[in-house]
């Protein structure tokens, strides 16, 4: 197949390129929720992002979620955004930093005005962003505009064995035409780490994966009470075949095809080397993964699964491929991708790469996936330790 | 030929069941996706679908070898062709 050159993305003002064209209204903190979901209520066309946190965090875990705000609010799937916070300050500092992109950015604090009249004059503000948007429209992009993430979930032995290596043969072909890809998933490289770190691409991306899963691993032994046979794998896991933490690995592995990883990310970072396939910290759980990935900048995401994780994300489509022909079926809404065929032998597995590219494109020219039809929006953020 | 079990590496003492689920004493076609050859083997436990077999007969203590690297350790011996899963295979890592 003859691999299209382009497809059609809306323009941002600092050179990006989105797949969506979202208006969000973005909660700096928990309390703020409420505020955030009346104003995306009133205006439509916005989409308001309510999480857990934000209050009394401090250290790594304060500047994460700082990360993960202004990284989300950054994104070129994002067109405007609207920041809702109870503090002038720390609205402030997330607003300055989304501004430098050039999009338009407005923060509110609640303190000292209340809830309605701040939804009042965020709401006035989000309308004018929500009508700007709207005459947005989508135009020929390079395919390297596309930064790719990618994550598993709900995986059983058919995601080693063929949706997998579906997203590594589509990383194989679409890496040499200079798109961004990421992987994540710390946790669930355990058993295969040795393998993963010789594929950093330089000694300085080896050196880097091996330290952080070894901070990772000597994490979760502090942590663990007794050790992670009850999470990893997962019921669903072992329910679909898999038995240890080691085969899921090898599976989960898959996903990157014969690529080499160029530099290893921390959670929520943006890349800067260009270019080609990168590693990010990040947990293994889904909805934290993807948003952590979309933070990161990356403005489509890959989903294979085994059993059927029904993950979306609010700001990057994430499509499902399936290879367990019981899931394709049974769960027919959440799969934007089958290639059950692979089992059968009545597909490979370049022909199953093919049909995920035309399938990535699809959606990144505007076609909803099944997780954003089924209204799928979980932002969650990743917690490193209790607040003070 | 229809493919009833999928085995990735030449290497492998086990193959991944992907039919709905194979019968005691059936004869399986297996495929060997390292060398596109094809290998046969009679079950003797029901096996689900995405759910491993034995290829080999292995012993207590055996290292389990899928994808051409090890993923865990035999803690009951298992004979060919028999199911492979947590009651019989534990990980190595904790």
């Amino acid at each position: 197949m003859e691999i299209p050159k382009s497809f059609l993305g809306y323009k941002r003002e600092n050179g990006r390129a989105g797949t969506r064209n979202h208006v969000i209204i973005l909660p700096v903190d928990d309390i703020s929720n409420a505020c955030a979901e009346a104003v995306a209520n009133n205006i439509k066309g916005t989409i308001a992002l309510p999480h857990s946190y934000g209050r009394l965090q401090f250290g790594a875990d304060l500047e994460l979620h700082f990360k993960t705000m202004i990284g989300t609010a950054k994104n070129p799937n994002v067109a405007a955004a609207i920041i809702i916070g109870i503090e002038p300050k720390w609205t402030k500092r997330i607003v300055d930093e989304v501004a430098k992109t050039g999009k338009p950015v407005e923060g509110f604090s609640i303190e000292g005005a209340g809830d309605i009249e701040t939804i009042m004059k965020a709401s006035k503000k989000a309308q004018e962003f929500s009508i700007w948007a709207s005459e947005k429209q989508r135009e020929e992009c390079p395919i390297s505009d596309l930064w790719i993430s990618v994550k598993c979930g709900e995986s059983d032995t058919t995601s080693g064995l063929a949706s997998n290596p579906t997203v590594g043969n589509l990383m194989d072909k679409l890496e040499p035409l200079g798109v961004h890809l990421c992987f994540g998933e710390t946790s669930e490289l355990t058993g295969a780490e040795t393998v993963c770190e010789k594929r950093g691409k330089s000694p300085e991306a080896q050196e880097k994966f091996k330290k952080t899963w070894n901070d990772y691993n000597d994490f979760i032994l502090k942590e663990a009470t007794d050790d992670l046979s009850e999470s990893q794998p997962t019921a669903g896991n072992i329910a679909g075949g898999l038995t240890t933490i080691e085969e899921k690995a090898f599976g989960n592995f898959q996903k990157i095809g014969s690529r080499q990883f160029i530099d290893v990310l921390t959670p929520a970072e943006e890349p800067e080397k260009g270019p080609g396939l990168y590693f990010m910290d990040t947990s293994s759980a889904a909805a934290e993964c993807v948003t952590l990935q979309a933070a990161g900048g990356f403005n489509i995401h890959l989903f294979p699964t085994g059993q059927g994780n029904i993950i979306g994300n609010p700001i990057e489509p994430v499509i499902k491929l399936t290879a367990n022909p019981l899931t394709a079926v049974n769960m027919s809404e959440h799969i934007d991708c089958d290639v059950s065929k692979i089992l059968s032998r009545e597909m490979n597995l370049s022909q199953a790469g093919d049909e995920l590219i035309k399938t990535t494109l699809r959606v990144a020219n505007g076609r909803l996936t099944c997780a954003e039809a089924l209204g799928h929006k979980e932002f969650v953020m990743t917690k490193l330790y209790r607040s003070a | 030929m229809a493919t009833d079990i999928i085995i990735h590496d030449e290497k492998d003492n086990v193959g991944v069941v992907v039919i709905e689920k194979i019968t005691p004493k059936q004869d399986c076609s297996c495929w060997v996706m390292e060398n596109d050859k094809t290998v046969n083997i009679q079950s003797a436990d029901e096996i689900p679908l995405g759910h491993k077999i034995a290829m080999t007969d292995l012993n207590k203590g055996d290292t389990i070898i899928k994808y051409g690297h090890d993923i865990g350790k035999v803690v009951k011996s298992i004979k060919k062709g028999e199911h492979v899963h947590v009651h019989n295979v534990k990980t190595k890592k904790w």
